[in-house]
């Protein structure tokens, strides 16, 4: 990939990033970056289009440390839990057989997996060594008739959020717009017909059915007469992919990062968008009312709020308990993005308090969203490190840590009840009856009785522990951040705070 | 000596692999306040730290030299300086270790003279130790990566002591890829039974182990064979080494310290542990301890208990070659077979491995293999937990990554004790799943008098002859 497309990507138009003076993703800073590369995002992208070949092309790094490490879920086939790299040897690279080999892998997946597609992820060796990934693909879609997709995303092109976009850059290049969607079954088209629901196509893009929690949401789609087309890539088939061109309005699911996607739908084929989420009972009802508005359809408007009434009354009354529970607990949450606030909302829906959420990935509108939801002296994190993270969970008193998998053992090794919301998690946290779930592993992990025997010296011990004091006495120096540079000036605790736990346990 | 059998595809399915700088990333896990950082794109770091943490369910320390476009095309050199002064000032480790990878070396990075510019560039560093090495993804497996590092480390850190006055209580030991931090605190134990008290290199059962510190957090290992140690290690009466890969290490350790080497293929069996038992028992001068002695002994009372379940089993192992040798020598020692044995990349064990073929492949074809050869057991990472499903059988889980159980990381397969434990887990393996899938079909005799209704019929018991 050519630098100046790799810039043309990093500046998406539609992404809010980009109206600030400091544009697009920062470059990562040697000894103090976290964080993916282009290839991790285009394969977290594409990776659940579930009957797709998806072949590594490089040595075995890419694919051997990262296959089979998705939580993404598919109802049909699993091919794309597969793992399928070139596996490139020194020879290989040395004598620039990387083509041939690929050439021959192509065939082999063909011939053994019989994929609906097999995509081809460029990676950085052989981007330097100046394997010509496209014309392979080519040669093979001719020779072999199965569409050959190139994604060429080598790690050292950018971070995961560009490798995001160079993912939904080549479905909209080689994919998109080839195939056109199948009619709706008659049975069901009649049965609809019958009822008087007229039935619209929809898009969701952005959506990964993590731990299959898209199917809490999915069954409210047909009951309103969605067809959900495509989801982009959540338990997606490759000829839907083909057919998105095909949508009548299209929803942003969280991440930004296929937003050029959704843009790029909406300028060529006149598809309109928004962006929203399914995580919390305000936000998966806004969702729904953003399809019918965009739909513009009065019935479809009115089924909607009909059953937005039912689902809320219902999953209101399954939170009762919980909320019970809950209320008054501190959270610190630091997830990036959307998710900054459409979690927040969703906390204080269980009557938390959510004393500070993660700004990292956030933009402007998202941070007035925060600031209207929180007050004006909400309390925003902006990519902290872990050391960072703790002394604002101190601080603030908080009792329980909702962050991504990068910030799980962080908690866990300081003792400190946590909540993962990122895409390793283990539990289906969408829609209605997702937030019953988050509701439940929130208060199994806040009312764990392993808290106090953890926090507890052992009975031996003369001195008492104060976890959260012991580090007052840190140099700013020694404090090391994932981060990079951008970090803040670690909290210095004030001589009387003591952590809630510091005290009895 | 088993048959190699080279790769023959162009694809690799489902792979066995994982990479060399992984591996070196590992050993360096292994040292005491230690930050490794991989020479290469920001993926090559956060792909190696996931695999780690969700195989040790702990934070990793690993940072990158954080390559992008145009460090790749005109030149990473300062990368690395950068990263290595980052480090330096904010973390103030005791170590950084640098694997390159298959971006850098591709790219033709001299990463030792670039260690040598960092020295005289910043002089105020000298005290924290650098240790590059050499390790292209395109080259090796995590068991080449992890050796590779720990050579590098003896090469920088342990000088030349030959003439050096030892102590007769210390010994080193050099623990191979294959072992678990439960495995080293085993090592550990046994040598002290003789009295001796052990420098492991690199000590992950120290640093690696899952235990909770008094601090709340630390961006560093927080164990490990301490930089210091490593470099007494020249003090040392003797060094054992664990693993055929490790031999290179051990040869150089050898030259530089004089001190005798023993070494060792697996420390999985009867025959190895005592093997092991013996160098202890020679270099300390101690007679065996009473206790070591029990625990031969129950060692013995299993291996009679679980031969009827493993004698003539026909097992399936992937696994890099040491773990491989280990593994595939166990089973042969208790009357078994293994009946395909797949490797990811070759190693000196394999020439060693108790089987009739060793196929240099990916569990696609460990899939393949216990298919044709009707295996009934296998033994492979989590990796091949789908593989086995796929056909039915039982797994035992070893090697890297272990992530869809909790604890497997921390397991002791070493030792009279550790041995005990895995046949006791495969012989139970192989009841269940014989209690399952084997009972012969009932045969119902046209003679036969009609059951009285009523009558409770017993379910079969699992006895397995």
């Amino acid at each position: 990939m050519k630098a100046s497309e790799v810039a043309e990507l990093l500046n998406e138009p539609a992404c809010a990033h980009n109206k600030k003076e400091k544009s697009g993703c920062a470059r990562p800073k040697p000894g103090a970056s976290a964080g993916g590369c282009a290839f991790d995002g285009a394969q977290i992208a594409l990776l659940p289009i579930a009957d797709v070949a998806h072949i590594i092309h490089g040595p075995i790094a890419c694919a051997g440390n990262s296959w089979n490490n998705r939580g993404t879920r598919s109802s049909g086939p699993t091919l794309y839990k597969i793992g399928m790299t070139t596996d490139l040897t020194e020879q290989d690279v040395i004598m620039g057989r990387g083509e041939k080999r690929l050439f021959h892998s192509i065939k082999q997946a063909i011939d053994n997996y019989n994929p609906a597609a097999v995509f081809i992820y460029n990676t950085c060796v052989t981007a330097l060594i100046g394997d010509d990934v496209d014309a392979t693909c080519k040669a093979a879609t001719e020779r072999w008739g199965v569409p050959v997709v190139p994604v060429d995303a080598a790690g050292f092109y950018g971070t995961k959020n560009l490798g995001n976009r160079i993912g939904g850059e080549a479905m909209f290049k080689h994919v998109i717009g080839t195939r056109e969607p199948d009619p709706v079954p008659e049975d069901v088209a009649r049965d609809y017909a019958e009822r008087g629901i007229r039935i619209h196509d929809i898009n969701l893009i952005g959506e990964y059915n993590i731990v299959g929690e898209f199917w809490h949401v999915a069954p409210l789609f047909d009951e309103l007469g969605l067809r959900i087309l495509c989801t982009l890539s959540g338990d997606a088939r490759f000829h839907e992919v083909q057919a998105m061109h095909r949508a009548k309005a299209n929803m942003v699911v969280c991440a930004k990062a296929l937003l050029n996607v959704a843009r790029k739908l909406e300028d060529n084929y006149g598809i309109p968008y928004f962006e929203g989420s399914f995580y919390g009972i305000e936000d998966t009802s806004s969702a729904l009312r953003d399809f019918a508005r965009l739909l513009n359809d009065p019935d479809l408007t009115m089924r909607t709020e009909a059953l937005i009434a039912r689902e809320e009354a219902r999953v209101h009354e399954l939170l009762e308990p919980w909320r019970a529970r809950l209320s008054g607990k501190r959270v610190l949450l630091n997830t990036g993005g959307v998710k900054s606030w459409s979690v927040v909302s969703a906390l204080q829906d269980l009557g938390m308090e959510v004393v500070a959420t993660g700004t990292g990935k956030s933009t402007e509108e998202d941070k007035a969203r925060i600031r209207e939801l929180m007050g004006e002296n909400a309390k925003m994190l902006k990519g902290e490190g872990a050391r960072e993270l703790l002394d604002t969970c101190y601080e603030l008193g908080a009792d329980i840590m909702i962050a991504g998998g990068r910030s799980l053992y962080t908690a866990l090794k300081a003792r400190m009840p946590f909540l993962d919301s990122n895409q390793e998690r283990e539990f289906a946290y969408a829609g209605y009856t997702g937030m019953v779930e988050l509701a439940r592993q929130i208060a199994l992990s806040l009312e764990s009785p392993v808290w106090s025997q953890v926090r507890a010296d052992a009975p031996w011990a003369a001195k008492k522990r104060i976890t959260g004091v012991a580090h007052c006495a840190l140099e700013p120096e020694d404090v090391t951040d994932e981060e990079g540079d951008n970090a803040p000036e670690p909290v210095m605790l004030t001589a009387d705070f003591l952590p809630p736990f510091a005290v009895g346990a | 000596m088993p048959e190699i059998i080279k790769r023959s595809k162009a694809l690799s399915v489902n792979p066995l692999k994982t990479s060399a700088p992984t591996g070196a990333s590992l050993a360096f896990l292994g040292v005491r306040r230690c930050m490794p950082m991989l020479h290469g794109a920001l993926g090559c770091t956060a792909f190696a730290k996931v695999f780690f943490v969700r195989h040790f369910r702990e934070p990793i320390p690993l940072q990158t030299t954080a390559m992008d476009q145009a460090a790749t095309v005109l030149g990473a050199d300062d990368n690395v300086i950068q990263g290595l002064v980052t480090l330096c000032a904010k973390s103030k480790p005791d170590m950084i270790g640098l694997p390159t990878t298959g971006l850098s070396e591709t790219q033709g990075t001299d990463i030792h003279g670039l260690v040598t510019r960092f020295r005289s560039e910043y002089p105020q560093y000298a005290h924290i130790a650098v240790v590059p090495v050499n390790t292209p993804d395109y080259s090796g497996c995590l068991e080449s990566g992890y050796a590779d590092a720990v050579k590098a480390m003896i090469d920088v850190l342990v000088p030349e002591s030959r003439e050096l006055e030892k102590r007769a209580d210390q010994v080193n030991i050099l623990a191979g890829a294959s072992l678990t931090p439960g495995d080293i605190e085993a090592l550990r134990e046994m040598a002290a039974e003789f009295g001796l008290s052990a420098i492991i290199l690199p000590d992950i059962g120290d640093s690696m182990d899952g235990h909770l510190i008094e601090d709340d957090f630390n961006p560093l290992t927080v164990g490990g064979t301490p930089v210091e140690d490593i470099a007494r290690m020249g003090e040392s009466v003797a060094t054992l080494t664990i693993g055929r890969s490790l031999w290179p290490a051990a040869e150089l350790l050898e030259r530089r310290s004089g001190a005798p080497d023993f070494r060792f293929d697996s420390l999985l069996g009867l025959e190895a542990v005592d093997a092991f038992v013996m160098a202890l028992s020679e270099i300390s001068g101690k007679p065996v301890s009473a206790r070591l002695e029990r625990q031969r002994a129950q060692l013995q009372d299993a291996m009679v208990d679980t031969h009827f379940m493993m004698g003539f089993a026909r097992v399936g192992i992937a696994a890099d070659p040491d773990l491989l040798l280990s593994m595939s020598r166990l089973v042969r020692s208790m009357g078994g077979e293994v009946v395909a044995a797949v490797a990811p990349a070759r190693g000196p064990a394999l020439a060693h491995v108790a089987a009739d073929a060793v196929h240099l492949g990916d569990l696609e074809d460990l899939e393949t293999l216990c298919g044709e050869h009707k295996a009934e057991l296998i033994i492979g990472s989590s990796h091949a937990v789908p593989a086995a499903q796929r056909l039915g059988l039982p797994i035992l889980r070893a090697g890297f990554p272990l992530y869809d159980q909790v604890g497997g990381f921390q397991r002791t397969w070493v030792g009279y004790r550790g041995t005990r434990q895995a046949l006791f887990d495969l012989a139970n393996l192989r009841l269940e799943h014989h209690a399952q899938h084997h009972e012969l079909t009932p045969y119902h005799s046209r003679f036969r008098q009609a059951d009285t209704a009523g009558v409770a019929t017993f379910a079969a018991s699992g006895t397995f002859h």
